[in-house]
């Protein structure tokens, strides 16, 4: 399986990346390759033009400022792994980076290019949606920032235009009363999540409100719960628990790991292990 | 300037190279056909086998989801100058003696990946060995062998008075990532089995 | 029927001084191997060496009206293109079948389609370019006009008369069939206390070796040869079919085998494809090489165990197993492979179901039939794991219905380890197996009771545990019975030459071949400890039919037991002639002497008298001070070929030990173990990994592999990410034990011990998982892979 032909450059800045992509209507943007430099190798796709993104300095740093956490697009899935900032600020994604891939395919794939990919079943784009996070591009008409909640589109479909870049994601800084939960079924470590849930929420007394419960693999795109959400809004109990369950307006389609009937009940039982999670205090 | 064919220069197992090279050559077909490095193997050219695992600038990545282009500058190391320097004779070893290779297809790759996680501190448990190797696909021992293997050799260099040096650990003893505890057989309670429920480590 | 000593008192023909039977010795080919410097045939380049790329069919069946290649032609790189009714001209079609399976029918299969594809995947058109990619972008050059044709994809509806036939000339889409009914099953069933009737599903596998099929062939104009360098298991088989495919003599066919990426099987067979590649060799008169993407593999390397077996038990109160039947249905791709058929798995599910039992009523009714997918053929374990998890399954199924514990009922029903020689109702013949020895070590291995004491106090907490079993024996070191008697020219005898060199030390060349099973180390030390020297003086040559004897190469785990017995014989044959040379040089009877640890010494006080490469020295350049008359014979070459069994059968038995979670499907493997009597145990660490390899494939049966297809006759899941084989996360450990039955048939009594692994796991984790879920009151799963879904299912959850 070799890819077909194509041509590539390299992009020192992200205006001359913006740029590049320009020149070839189905160019692309190559960050850590590893989702899409095995679909070239398929011949799944066949773009003109790959725009390699990977010199372009100063895009991979993750800080703590102004009350979020910002990544920048090519920081590696290894260094948000191995980041205090995220562990001590944003602890859902800490939950979920050692279920992406495997040690080799974390220390190329990127941050940036997990998100702008949108596997239905990838982690990240839960994450983000979870916690309210937005996304910052820049494209022929400048910068602009785009909440998580209108980013994903469809399948493999982002809010990203043939010549955006994606530039850094952002979520907002864990506080004393941030609650996260991750959980994520798969048949085998690393493989992408037959189901997988991703939630924030904030404590309220003995209760929970803000929920944001974000499920992967279940369609084409992370999708909200948002009846589950409001039926967990309150003080906790079983009771509110199966409310929620019993309100998961999921329909996920079959697929060939599992059906979606198997997915909806592994969504009630993920959501029960996630809302526990939810509960525990911060550290 | 965007083009298809390319002159690059990479530091190859501690030599110069300099190849042209079409931008859609995968950098471990670049290896074997460029450079008869024959060590790094092609199993699957989709990142899901592992049989293709280089290092590049000292992490183990998947040679077939990274072009040659891409490692103009780059210091790259095949299983061939790895082994030469001697840095994972004791590894090698270990799988000889415990047989923890049959075909050996796979074993490049298992033998680079098991390095990097033998480079961090710390003595793994089988649990953390099994899924630091969960990546490495092998048909040929069902792994336990390369876990009893890499264990012996975890065990042993955390013996040996450089591990105390390098890792400037200062507090001796088994310290384990346990991924999935309920992969034990002993009594007690399984974990959920498949759900992996995060705990963040303390 | 002993459990080996460490130090036997008994000395016997295998009882060398510093011999190497029974030790753990390190491989010694495997220092290239860590070091990546293999020699795989994925790694071989030759001079003006091409490559060729296959357009495959896309569709299920349909016929080829027309291939237009012009602009594939002028593409960069390109060499030539060649289709089916080209190549026809340099290679004949083949046809799989074989006269002992009475009635076997198949249709002619060419290299390359020639006017119709009968599987999405099949090769339709060939490209060959001076590189891989070069020919792909020529593929997709390539237009074709096809003509859809109806597929073929259900065999439970194959053979009605609405279904098409994929091959008019055949009459009907039935392959082959076979039907067996011995005893009074009938009557036997009546008369049972309990009658247990379910069917059992098996998915459709593949081999996914790690190394992709690969072959390079290089037919040289000038020398009128051909060499081709291929990862088959038989390469003298290979060599055969080349020979007679291209109108060759075998004198014009060499064919080379180094390091081979994993086999199991796969590389057993012959591929239309790689007959296509030596062929567009010989019509381009260059070397050409093709190596199998992942892709083409999983749509192309032969599929397995694809059945539906209808099956009953008959059992009375006190445990008695009283009848067995089993309807067996499978279906295979288009063709019959060539050249050893695609009905012996069939044709093995019949002769092996409850084999390790007394009850001789059984009928069985096995039909293969043709389908528009892939092809099926023999893949590790051939029909064992159908078979086993078959009969241990209603085994199971039996103990549970009368309340019986599982090992009880086996103690009640297996053959007697005292009975033998004796047969299956089959017509199977067994030398001596262990049927309880093996069942009691693994009680005691694994603490029986003590695990059932875990799993009724985690019960009460919600946890579920199960333990599952299964007892199996294993077909290995085949006779002709296997195949030469139907016609095939596969060899089941096999060869060893043993040389001495100049220096005094030795090679063994040997038909046998390795694909990572240890066969090099296990004939390095039966050389070693026939002819009297430390190992490492003894290289080991095999895969190359122009340096070994002529032999049958490596599969249903024969090169320890038939490879090896002929290299022990080899070994001792030229001691012999090496001490008749000792003997003249040191004017004493040879029978007065021996060769131990690489010296001629005294037999009877040890004394050593003369270093081997002093004897080489004067045997090799210095005969003028041998006496007259006295010609050194430094070579010996033996063969061996069982003669008194058919097949040498081995048994043994496994147990599962796992979790199911009832919440979410998903089962967690805690524990396994495998007790196995493979008669003379040559290296102790290899024959365990082969086991531990085995059950690891049998447990990708049981929980992940499947080749899933549409009614399209489309593989849904052809790649890495969709088709899951097992990864190093889910795997368990596996404690393995030993019973030590050796065999009359050889010197060495070596049985197999490959393929036992994967014969019994899928039994007893399909075992293990339904007793885990039998007291939720779950109907038994039979369908594997069990899936979460499935165990949902079982449970009422979805």
């Amino acid at each position: 399986m070799k890819p077909a032909p194509f041509a590539y450059a390299r992009a020192r800045s992200v205006e001359e990346a913006v740029a590049l992509l320009a020149e070839k209507p189905d160019a692309k943007v190559l960050a850590g390759g590893q989702s899409l430099i095995a679909t070239l190798n398929m011949r799944l796709s066949a773009p003109a033009l790959l725009v390699d993104i990977n010199g372009i300095d100063g895009r991979d740093g993750i800080v703590h400022k102004g009350g979020m956490v910002e990544i920048g697009a090519l920081a590696r899935h290894v260094q948000a792994e191995r980041s205090e900032v995220i562990a001590s600020f944003a602890p859902l994604l800490a939950s979920a980076m050692p279920h992406i891939g495997h040690p080799a395919i974390r220390n190329r794939g990127t941050i940036g290019g997990s998100i702008a990919f949108a596997d239905p079943a990838a982690e990240l784009p839960a994450c983000l949606l979870a916690l309210g996070g937005e996304i910052e591009a820049q494209g022929p008409e400048g910068k602009r920032t785009i909440k998580a909640d209108d980013f994903f589109r469809g399948l493999f479909e982002t809010a990203l235009g043939a010549q955006d870049v994606l530039t850094a994601v952002r979520v907002p800084a864990a506080a004393q009363d941030t609650r996260t939960g991750f959980a994520e079924l798969t048949r085998r470590h690393g493989d992408y999540a037959i189901i997988g849930l991703a939630a924030s929420a904030k404590a309220d007394g003995m209760g929970l409100k803000d929920v944001r419960l974000a499920y992967f693999g279940v369609g084409a795109t992370p999708v909200r719960a948002r009846q589950a959400e409001a039926a967990l809004s309150g003080e906790a109990s079983e009771k509110r628990i199966d409310a929620a369950i019993a309100a998961l307006e999921l329909d996920p389609p079959d697929d060939v790991q599992a059906t979606g009937a198997a997915k909806k009940h592994l969504a009630g039982v993920l959501l029960r292990g996630v809302v526990r999670q939810l509960m525990e205090p911060a550290r | 300037m965007s083009s298809r064919a390319f002159d690059i220069t990479l530091i190859v197992n501690g030599g110069a190279v300099t190849e042209r090279v079409e931008a859609r050559k995968t950098l471990v077909d670049f290896l074997r056909d460029d450079l008869g490095l024959t060590g790094s193997h092609v199993g699957c050219e989709h990142g899901v086998c592992g049989a293709c695992t280089v290092r590049v600038n000292g992490a183990i990545l998947r040679g077939c989801l990274m072009l040659a282009v891409q490692c103009d500058g780059a210091r790259i190391e095949t299983i061939e100058g790895v082994s030469d320097s001697g840095e994972i004779a004791d590894l090698q070893d270990a799988f000889e003696r415990r047989n923890a290779l049959q075909c050996g297809f796979c074993t490049p790759a298992m033998v680079l990946t098991a390095q990097e996680l033998l480079a961090q501190p710390g003595v793994p448990s089988r649990e953390a060995i099994r899924e630091h190797i969960s990546g490495n696909y092998c048909r040929c021992t069902g792994y336990q062998a390369i876990v009893d293997a890499i264990e012996a050799v975890a065990q042993a260099r955390s013996l040996s008075p450089s591990f105390w040096g390098a890792s400037g650990a200062s507090e001796p003893g088994i310290r384990t990532r346990d991924a999935n505890a309920h992969l034990d057989s002993g009594s007690g309670p399984a974990g959920r089995p498949g759900m992996t429920v995060t705990r963040r480590a303390t | 029927m002993k459990i080996v000593d460490d130090n036997p008192s008994v000395l016997t023909a295998l009882d060398r001084p510093n011999s190497y039977i029974g030790r753990a010795v390190p491989r010694p080919n495997l220092k290239r191997l860590t070091q990546g410097r293999g020699q795989y045939v994925s790694d071989v380049t030759l001079p003006r060496m091409a490559h060729v790329a296959f357009l495959r069919s896309p569709h299920a069946h349909a016929r080829i009206v027309k291939i237009d290649a012009g602009a594939a032609k002028k593409a960069p790189g390109v060499v030539a293109v060649v289709t089916g009714a080209e190549l026809a001209k340099v290679i004949t079609p083949w046809v799989g079948v074989l006269t002992h399976l009475k009635g076997i029918k198949s249709a002619p299969q060419h290299a390359i389609a020639v006017d119709r594809a009968c599987w999405a995947g099949e090769a339709v058109c060939a490209v060959v370019a001076r590189s891989r990619a070069e020919a792909e972008d020529a593929c997709e050059l390539i237009a074709i006009d096809y003509q859809p044709l109806p597929a073929v994809t259900d065999p439970e509806t194959a053979t009605d008369a609405t279904t098409p036939v994929i091959h008019p000339a055949l009459g009907d889409n039935l392959c082959f069939e076979r039907s067996l009914d011995v005893g009074e099953v009938d009557k036997a069933f009546a008369a049972s206390d309990a009658v247990i009737e379910t069917t059992f599903v098996f998915g459709r596998h593949t081999g996914v070796t790690n190394e992709p099929r690969a072959i390079v062939a290089d037919w040289n104009e000038g020398e009128q040869r051909l060499t081709v360098y291929q990862g088959t298991q038989a390469p003298h088989m290979m060599q055969d079919l080349f020979a007679k495919h291209l109108g060759l003599a075998h004198q014009q066919v060499r064919v080379l085998t180094k390091d081979v990426g994993g086999s199991f099987g796969i590389k057993v067979h012959t591929y239309a494809d790689e007959m296509a590649t030596v062929a567009l060799s010989k019509l381009l008169r260059r070397p050409v090489k093709f190596v199998a993407d992942r892709i083409e593999s999983f749509v192309t390397d032969i599929h397995a165990r694809d059945h539906r077996v209808k099956a009953r038990i008959g059992v009375n109160k006190d445990g008695a197993i009283t009848a067995w039947e089993i309807d067996d249905l499978t279906g295979i791709g288009p063709y019959s492979v060539y050249p050893r058929t695609s009905g012996i798995e069939a044709n093995q599910v019949v002769n092996l179901t409850g084999g390790p039992y007394t009850c001789m009523n059984y009928r069985a009714r096995a039909r293969v039939v043709f389908q528009n997918k892939n092809v099926m053929c023999q893949y590790r374990a051939v029909g064992h794991p159908i078979a086993v998890a078959v009969t241990e399954g209603l085994v199971e199924l039996a103990a549970a219905k009368i309340g019986m514990d599982p090992l009880e009922i086996r103690r009640r029903n297996l053959i007697a380890d005292d009975a033998y020689p004796c047969g299956s109702a089959s017509g199977l013949k067994f030398e001596q197996l262990s049927h309880h020895e093996s069942l009691a070590h693994l009680d005691a291995m694994m603490n029986y009771a003590g695990l059932r004491a875990e799993q009724a106090k985690l019960r009460q907490r919600g946890i579920h545990r199960g333990i599952g079993f299964a007892s199996f024996i294993e077909v290995t070191n085949p006779s002709a019975a296997f195949y030469g008697v139907g016609g095939a020219r596969i060899s089941s005898q096999d060869g060893a030459t043993v040389k001495l060199d100049a220096q005094g030390n030795i090679s063994v060349h040997s038909g046998v071949t390795e694909q990572g099973q240890g066969t090099e180390a296990v004939l390095a030390q039966v050389t070693a400890s026939a002819f009297g020297v430390p190992i490492e003086r003894v290289r080991v040559v095999t895969g190359d039919t122009d340096n070994t004897p002529y032999g049958g190469g490596t599969w249903a785990s024969r090169g320890a037991g038939i490879g090896g017995e002929a290299a022990w014989q080899a070994g001792k044959a030229l001691r012999g002639n090496v001490l008749a040379v000792a003997g003249s040089m040191l004017q004493t009877t040879p029978q007065d002497l021996d060769i131990r640890n690489g010296v001629v010494v005294d037999r009877a006080s040890g004394t050593e008298r003369l270093p081997l490469d002093e004897l080489a020295r004067v045997a090799y350049f210095r005969p003028d001070t041998l006496p007259p008359g006295f010609q050194a014979e430094l070579m010996a070459t033996r063969h061996y070929v069982p003669r008194a069994w058919p097949f040498a059968f081995t048994n043994g038995i496994q147990a599962s030990y796992l979790e199911v979670d009832t919440d979410t499907g998903f089962v967690t493997l805690l524990k396994h173990w495998c007790v196995e009597d493979c008669g003379t145990v040559i290296n102790p660490q290899l024959v365990d990994e082969q086991v531990r390899g085995g059950v690891v494939q049998g447990i990708g049966a049981a929980l992940f592999e499947q080749c899933l297809y549409d009614e399209r006759g489309q593989m849904l899941n052809g790649n890495m990410a969709d088709y899951l084989v097992p990864m190093a996360a889910e795997m368990p450990d596996i404690e393995v034990g030993h019973v030590v039955s050796p065999t009359a048939d050889s010197e060495l009594g070596a049985k197999g011990a490959g393929e036992a692994g994967t014969a019994g796991a899928p039994a007893c984790v399909m075992n293990a998982i339904n007793d885990a879920l039998r007291p939720l009151g779950a109907s038994p799963l039979t369908d594997m892979p069990f899936t979460p879904d499935k165990i949902l299912k079982a449970l009422g959850k979805i």
